[in-house]
């Protein structure tokens, strides 16, 4: 290859080195893709070549079928949860971006959880929500809370926000980190320049901190949000939707649409609708930031 | 600029303390449970928090490694971390050579088509992936999750972009003039140069493979091809409210990340921040 000249070098390399990796891309992300969209205007069973055309009728049935569509109100803990992660995380970053003794030390440990399996981390969590052995109403009693004794996961109105709460345990360390990251490569001068001009240290979080970082809360919203509509693993391994369904989430019920009663072609519109609602909050967070920088 | 105003016995670093010693209570309070819990005995009905008899009753882990299959589940996942690492280094130091030091026409739309494929839910893709996989003959082999990990994704490509901005062109230019093949300026120079941004991927990444679910979970249901977070998973099915043979399953699947964190912390902290200020 060395006798080559430079040109027909990188045309060569160019060919080998991106071949295998597109081509995987392609393979495994969007061809299936794009098959979603394609099954999801037919009745595919997932067994034999036998399908016909419904038109738009699988999506009239993601829109219209309360079981369907109106699963996505389980998922709001986890939205508000999330919202409330990104808030807290930023103020644990504030605070651990500050001179204080031992910060190292706080930060590898609100860390952890984002490291620890999480299917494992599910089991724990069972042991703390458990009814009877478990620690949570353990604790409660033992602090004197007992009338706030609860069953966690067998409650329809708790269970959801029960799940987000793991949720947060797990990610609160891995968004602050994430911020802590953004506040580390901000300049000092900027804050030294602000207390000279008699700003206090709520003005500067304020008027400096946060507008400088709006490009990672931005990134870390769309984390949370996308995350939320997307939630699968909790559920699955915790609760399996119940009970009698009260934690199902959209995507658990195209899972089980698609792989238990074989309904190919509606699990693919689901799964259409899901990607194109993702790709909404994209959008939407996009312009709104791009109007902001109008301003 | 906070050393400045806090001279002394600042309240404020008083507050700051307490959060953040209430915030690691409730980060420790769950596996504190299981760490206790993982060693009592059967016939030990003490409450959750209470410390089990003896710290050296190691008769759970025994039982539940047997039956949990727990040699399968880490000798599967190795296999599958090892075999899906090779790919992704390979496959993400030479996408991040093509993008970052040859220029060509496309360029803009390979790197759309890696982003844009990071926000497609993995899951819902399963849908039609299940039935190819079926055909291609991989349903129930260790090939199944290694095909889908194999590739490089977006997370890898920024990490080695940043990395490669850094290394300075005239080495490659120097090289040239040496009469070196570009093959031998990717091999010889940048991807040796890339070892830290290496490190810090095969870290993450193993990790996130090591506490996947739904892929394996999905294509191995064999018994054999058991994986860390599917064990656990039909463990606890089988074994409700066993709580002390869950924890010490727990305990068995936590420690290898856990350690492998607090010993490569650095690495970790640097790939989760330079992934996320891509944007």
């Amino acid at each position: 290859m060395g006798g080559l000249s430079y040109p027909a070098q990188k045309k060569i390399v160019l060919a080998f080195f991106l071949f295998v990796p597109l081509a995987l891309l392609g393979m495994f992300t969007y061809y299936p893709a794009a098959r979603l969209v394609y099954l999801s205007f037919t009745d595919w069973d997932g067994l034999g070549s036998g399908m016909s055309f419904l038109g738009f009728g699988n999506y009239k049935e993601v829109f219209t079928n309360p079981d369907l569509f109106g699963v996505f109100l389980h998922q709001i803990p986890y939205a508000i949860g999330g919202i409330l992660q990104n808030i807290v995380a930023i103020l644990f970053a504030v605070v651990l971006n500050s001179t204080l003794r031992g910060r190292n030390a706080f930060r590898v440990l609100l860390f952890i959880p984002y490291i620890m399996n999480g299917v494992a981390v599910a089991f724990m969590f069972q042991y703390v929500f458990d009814t009877t052995g478990g620690s949570l109403n353990a604790l409660l009693g033992a602090i004197g809370l007992g009338s706030l004794q609860q069953s966690w996961l067998g409650n329809a109105a708790i269970v959801n926000w029960a799940l987000a709460g793991v949720s947060v345990w797990r990610y609160l360390g891995y968004t602050m980190i994430i911020y802590l990251g953004a506040l580390q490569s901000l300049p000092s001068d900027m804050y030294e320049a602000a207390r000279i001009d008699g700003a206090n240290r709520f003005q500067s979080l304020w008027h400096l901190t946060l507008p400088s970082l709006s490009r990672i809360i931005q990134l870390n919203m769309f984390l949370t949000l996308s995350g939320a509509l997307a939630v699968f693993d909790l559920p699955f391994v915790l609760t399996k939707g119940g009970p009698a369904g009260a934690s199902e989430t959209f995507l658990l019920k195209t899972t089980e649409t698609a792989f238990q009663f074989n309904n190919y072609g509606l699990a693919s519109a689901m799964s259409v609708v899901l990607l194109l609602l993702t790709v909404l909050i994209l959008l939407a967070q996009n312009a709104a930031l791009g109007r902001k920088g109008r301003d | 600029m906070t050393a400045v105003t806090s001279k002394k016995k600042d309240p404020i670093q008083a507050v700051k303390y307490l959060l953040l010693i209430a915030a690691s209570l409730v980060v420790l309070f769950p596996p504190y449970v299981v760490v206790v819990n993982a060693f009592k005995r059967e016939n030990e009905n003490s409450s959750p928090f209470a410390l089990p008899e003896s710290f050296f009753n190691f008769d759970n882990f025994r039982i539940v490694y047997e039956r949990a299959d727990i040699g399968h589940a880490f000798l599967n996942t190795l296999i599958i971390v090892a075999a899906s690492l090779l790919g992704n280094i390979v496959f993400g130091t030479m996408v991040s050579y093509a993008l970052g030091r040859l220029d060509f026409k496309g360029k803009g739309i390979v790197l759309a088509l890696f982003l844009f494929a990071s926000i497609i839910p993995t899951i819902t893709t399963q849908v039609v992936l299940f039935s190819m996989i079926q055909s291609l003959g991989l349903f129930n082999s260790l090939y199944a999750p290694i095909v889908l990990f194999v590739g490089a994704d977006v997370l890898q490509i920024y990490i080695y972009l940043q990395f490669i901005r850094n290394i300075p062109y005239e080495l490659d230019e120097s090289a040239m003039i040496d009469g070196a093949s570009l093959f031998r300026i990717y091999r010889s120079i940048v991807f040796p140069l890339l070892a830290p941004a290496t490190v810090t991927l095969v870290i993450l990444k193993t990790i996130n493979i090591y506490n996947e679910l739904y892929i394996p979970y999905l294509y191995m249901p064999k018994q054999k091809l058991v994986v860390v977070s599917t064990a656990i998973m039909r463990f606890a099915g089988n074994n409700q409210a066993q709580w002390g043979y869950i924890c010490a399953t727990i305990l068995i699947i936590m420690i290898p990340t856990v350690v492998l964190y607090l010993f490569l912390q650095k690495y970790i902290f640097a790939g989760v921040t330079s992934g996320a200020v891509k944007g």
